[in-house]
């Protein structure tokens, strides 16, 4: 695993409980620019939790946060658990990060084309013009230029799901967070999100992609971290993870979800 | 039926008409940014914010609009004299006038009602496109401003549409206080002309039509965003 200077994302020793349910127990993941790790495991191991950690959309209880070289501060909080000392830092650090969401999350009031330009032009005050350039660019990137001024309500999970990366990529994020982006859709569906997300990790975009679609995750992926109650059983290579894992919950988990 | 009053009368009935759709613009709009506070507080203020706000809601929901009216028409109208410098100032003309007192209970009353279509329906926003406002790196203000609210607003604008209407409707009170709206003005022609039903007939006319007017521009609005049902 790279853990050079080079590093586009650091997270080390990420605690997170919900009262007394520890969900996670000290994770820790560095990525290289251009690495694509995949999380898997099973549903309650904690992957999702952690990357919605990343961008502290979950407050984690401890963790050193390091993203795109900038340390998110932290201060002490209730108990022995720590707090970002400073939310405007935080949002600042989230324009960096790429968030695609398992349910999509478009603002329904907005067209397709309103949802890709709402953050570059009101969070990183780009102009209207430049902003809708660039998002027509990548609607069509993600074949759905004709679709941007439709409303999400009148599109199919697939094409919500694409225009949620369109959105995601405009803001032109360092690292792009994956939520089980293809966990809601139908199966039909799956291929033409997957095909969008394979496009991305061939542009050498980094990428953290927790997910359960395995033959995808092993074809993409650099690196491939499996978390099992909170802890990261094992990680690799995807040929190790998925073609000889040492641990036991490993092998019993990616040969039972392979197809 | 005798109608050959209403040639006389016109200006007047228009007159009144301009008071009842003064008063109810005036209540609506400043109310509802008065609502809007009042539904924030509620939904994400401190708790004794949370509790003030609740209680401005329940008491104001909890009485008569007559009463309310009256109370500040004959309560606090009577103690305005007594601050220095009021009589002497520019405000005095407006602050004397019942159409002020009107004004000011209506907009009051209005927004305990509308802040509890908007707290409801600030509620209602999927958590999630919130979330995604978040993920994007967008401020408190900012995810307000083009998520939060216009998300609500566009949820509770069917609701809406009928507030307004009752609130048209609650104008009439308004005659109570010497404010010449359009019930005030069929009160004095039937004093006038002793017919009793032309004129109510006429301002009946007068008052589906602004309703139907209301319905109309919501139903505009609402169109904007198209719903899949």
């Amino acid at each position: 695993m790279t853990t050079s200077i080079s590093c586009a994302l650091r997270v080390d020793d990420v605690h997170k409980s919900y009262g007394t349910h520890e969900v996670l127990k000290g994770v820790s993941l560095a990525a290289g620019k251009g690495e694509v790790i995949s999380l898997i495991g099973s549903s309650g191991s904690g992957k999702s939790t952690f990357l919605r950690c990343i961008n502290f959309l979950e407050v984690p209880d401890r963790g050193r946060f390091i993203i795109n070289g900038e340390e998110v501060l932290m201060k002490a909080g209730s108990a022995d658990r720590v707090r970002p000392a400073n939310w405007r830092q935080v949002e600042r650090i989230r324009i960096g990060l790429g968030m695609v969401f398992q349910s999509f999350n478009l603002w329904a009031h907005m067209t397709v084309l309103e949802n890709v330009i709402e953050a570059p032009v009101h969070v990183l005050g780009m102009s209207r013009r430049q902003a809708t350039e660039k998002a027509e660019a990548l609607l069509h990137k993600v074949g759905l230029y004709e679709k941007r001024h439709v409303y999400p309500a009148f599109m199919s999970g697939g094409q919500q799901q694409r225009a949620s990366i369109a959105r995601a990529l405009c803001v032109d994020p360092s690292v792009m967070l994956f939520d089980e982006p293809t966990s809601a859709l139908d199966p039909e569906l799956v291929g033409e999100v997957l095909k969008v997300i394979r496009d991305l990790a061939e542009e050498g975009r980094t990428m953290l992609l927790v997910t359960h679609e395995m033959k995808f995750a092993r074809d993409v992926s650099s690196h491939v971290m499996f978390l099992h109650q909170g802890r990261v059983e094992e990680e690799g290579k995807p040929e190790q993870i998925f073609g000889a894992p040492i641990s036991a919950r490993c092998r019993e988990f990616t040969s039972s979800s392979r197809h | 039926m005798d109608f050959s009053w209403v040639f006389n009368y016109w200006p007047l009935i228009a007159a009144g008409a301009l008071q009842t759709i003064l008063l109810l613009f005036i209540s609506v709009t400043l109310g509802f940014v008065l609502a809007i506070g009042l539904a924030l507080a509620q939904v994400s203020g401190p708790h004794w914010l949370r509790w003030c706000a609740k209680a401005y809601c329940t008491c104001l929901r909890g009485t008569p609009l007559l009463i309310q009216l009256w109370l500040l028409y004959y309560g606090v109208g009577s103690l305005l004299p007594m601050i220095p410098g009021l009589r002497s100032s520019f405000l005095w003309p407006i602050v004397r006038e019942g159409f002020f007192f009107a004004a000011v209970s209506f907009t009051l009353n209005y927004a305990a009602y509308e802040a509890e279509v908007l707290r409801g329906a600030l509620l209602a926003v999927p958590k999630g496109e919130l979330e995604a406002g978040r993920a994007f790196g967008m401020t408190r203000w900012t995810l307000l401003r083009r998520i939060w609210l216009p998300r609500a607003i566009r949820i509770a604008l069917p609701t809406i549409t009928g507030e307004v209407v009752l609130q048209l409707k609650a104008t009439p009170l308004a005659f109570t206080v010497t404010v010449m709206d359009l019930y005030a003005v069929a009160y004095k022609i039937r004093q006038d002309t002793l017919l009793v039903y032309e004129p109510l007939a006429v301002v009946t006319v007068f008052y589906i039509c602004l309703t139907l007017m209301i319905t109309r521009a919501f139903r505009i609005v609402e169109m904007q965003v198209p719903i899949r049902r």
